[in-house]
């Protein structure tokens, strides 16, 4: 069954429209990532799915059930991490961690939960004493602690130095490992690429692309071969770099010139993400 | 749910004690102006037929349930609710009924703790008497921080941001808490004023207070405990409909 179901999802604040129909899917156990630029609606669309929102139309179903509908029982099978939220700054950690774990009915310990998220040497520390990649790291904490299927990651890394974005990914892998469902939303391409199994890219409230990270990049010509000639920048895209760059270099070698400031790159996946977010739909 | 409720009753009490501002302004301030007032008005004759320590005394216990129940609850229930606390709570699976009822319970706490030290303070400074009905302080004081804890709630609804917040509450109960005669008689009050102190609960609150150091008075009393139930229960119905999780700007 999949963790998350939603199809043809609305929504408007007054009347300016976020969302306009967007439809996905995912299966449980999977890390899908919502990517695109911020005020797109992913946000809009992760509140929904965890209940803070009501949808205007379309359907939704999360863990089978309806999130606006759904009670206690349902928030105990889902962590979430909001994009930006607080929490008691004049508790410390552990004194957090431990509140919320007795919040849910098959909670983990909490002192695997600091550990797990980097944060035992901060374990008495108040909480308003911390950084702000510590808040994060203990929000994700607060998320974890239920031992939640699911798990809602609201731009999880934004402000993190690239060294804690590292760690909080591996964190995240890590819970993939335990089979927990992830949906994570980011405006950072490379972390969609470095997490997801599949990637949804949102534009003007739809989801314009969506795919592993592999097939996004699939059949866009994936391999860019550039090079100058007479001034003039040539760009190749291609599925088949080996041919055509051999086509190429026998061409230059029989014609006695060079192939000036050569460049072999593979597309990423940012590459894929500027042509679907510039593009007319 | 018995655990549930007394782990957030303990969290509430050490986020109380742990907020230095709090503690001393809803906790030390009405002992300190017990203090103060009492040398001001010294061996001052009786106001209104009671010692004037003892009427002081009454009427510091009113101003501590007021300054516990209505104006800390509500200002630290906005600044919760501004900062995301309260949206962050809201997504677990902790019922409302048991985060309320513990914030209730240990606002009922802090009164009592409140109240017991006034009437030490009160007995050992200002040589005020003990009430001669203990147990109908305690309803007074249960049921004036249940209401004015409702109407706290209902007026958080009405405060856009956590910096206002403790403006727009200082600015609902200061000048009630003078016109109300926590600090002095209102015998000498202008007739307009006075008409309205007639319609507010910290009025009824007082009486039902002073009304415990004087016995035999407990025909009044009914009727004090009724307007004073009435009010929160209309704080009650505007709390349900105003109150809100989210912060303001979301």
């Amino acid at each position: 069954m999949a963790a998350i179901e939603v199809s043809g999802l609305q929504k408007a604040y007054g009347r300016r429209e976020v969302l306009h129909g967007l439809d996905m899917t995912v299966p449980a156990g999977e890390v899908f990532a919502l990517l695109g630029p911020n005020g797109v609606g992913k946000t809009t669309t992760v509140e929904i799915l965890e209940g803070y929102r009501k949808r205007d139309a379309g359907d939704v179903r999360v863990l089978g059930e309806d999130p606006a509908r759904a009670g206690a029982a349902f928030r105990a099978r889902v962590g979430i991490v909001l994009q930006s939220s607080a929490v008691y700054p004049l508790l410390t950690v552990r004194e957090l961690v431990e509140l919320f774990a007795g919040y849910y009915p098959a909670a983990l310990n909490p002192l695997d939960v600091i550990q797990l998220v980097g944060l035992e040497d901060k374990r008495d520390a108040r909480v308003r004493t911390l950084s702000g990649g510590q808040l994060r790291r203990l929000d994700l904490a607060l998320a974890l602690v239920g031992n939640p299927e699911l798990v809602f990651l609201d731009e999880p890394t934004t402000g993190f130095d690239p060294a804690a974005r590292r760690q909080a990914w591996e964190t995240i892998r890590s819970l993939r490992g335990l089979g927990k469902t992830i949906l994570l939303t980011t405006h950072y391409i490379e972390e969609a690429q470095a997490l997801a199994d599949r990637v949804a890219i949102l534009r003007d409230g739809r989801i314009v692309a969506t795919g592993s990270p592999r097939e996004l990049l699939a059949g866009q010509g994936a391999v860019e071969i550039r090079f100058r000639r007479n001034g003039e920048v040539i760009t190749v895209e291609t599925d088949e770099p080996t041919r055509v760059l051999h086509e190429l270099t026998a061409d230059a070698l029989a014609a006695g010139v060079e192939l000036e400031e050569l460049e072999v790159h593979r597309r990423s996946l940012e590459d894929v993400y500027l042509d679907v977010t510039r593009s007319e739909p | 749910m018995i655990r549930l409720f007394i782990r957030e009753l303990r969290t509430d009490q050490r986020l109380f004690w742990r907020s230095r501002e709090a503690a001393f302004f809803t906790f030390l301030l009405p002992i300190i102006l017990l203090v103060l007032l009492g040398s001001v008005y010294g061996d001052e004759d009786d106001i209104e037929g009671i010692r004037a320590g003892t009427y002081l005394l009454a009427g510091l216990l009113g101003y501590g349930v007021v300054s516990t129940a209505f104006a800390s609850l509500a200002i630290s229930l906005v600044i919760r609710r501004e900062s995301g606390v309260l949206k962050r709570i809201r997504g677990t699976p902790l019922p409302t009924t048991v985060y309320l009822a513990a914030l209730l319970a240990s606002t009922l706490v802090i009164v009592a703790l409140e109240a017991a030290a006034q009437l030490a303070v009160g007995r050992l400074v200002l040589d005020a008497g003990w009430p001669t009905e203990p147990g109908a302080l305690a309803l007074a004081l249960v049921l004036g921080s249940l209401s004015f804890a409702a109407l706290g709630l209902a007026l958080t609804g009405a405060i856009r941001s956590a910096e206002g917040s403790s403006a727009v509450v200082n600015a609902v109960y200061l000048p009630a808490t003078f016109i109300c005669g926590v600090f002095f008689s209102v015998d000498s009050l202008p007739r307009l004023l006075e008409a309205l102190a007639g319609l507010l609960p910290l009025t009824y609150l007082l009486e039902l207070i002073r009304d415990a150091f004087t016995a035999g008075r407990l025909e009044a009393s009914s009727e004090a405990l009724a307007v004073l139930a009435g009010w929160g229960a209309l704080g009650a119905l505007l709390a349900l409909r105003t109150f809100r999780w989210e912060p303001r700007e979301a």
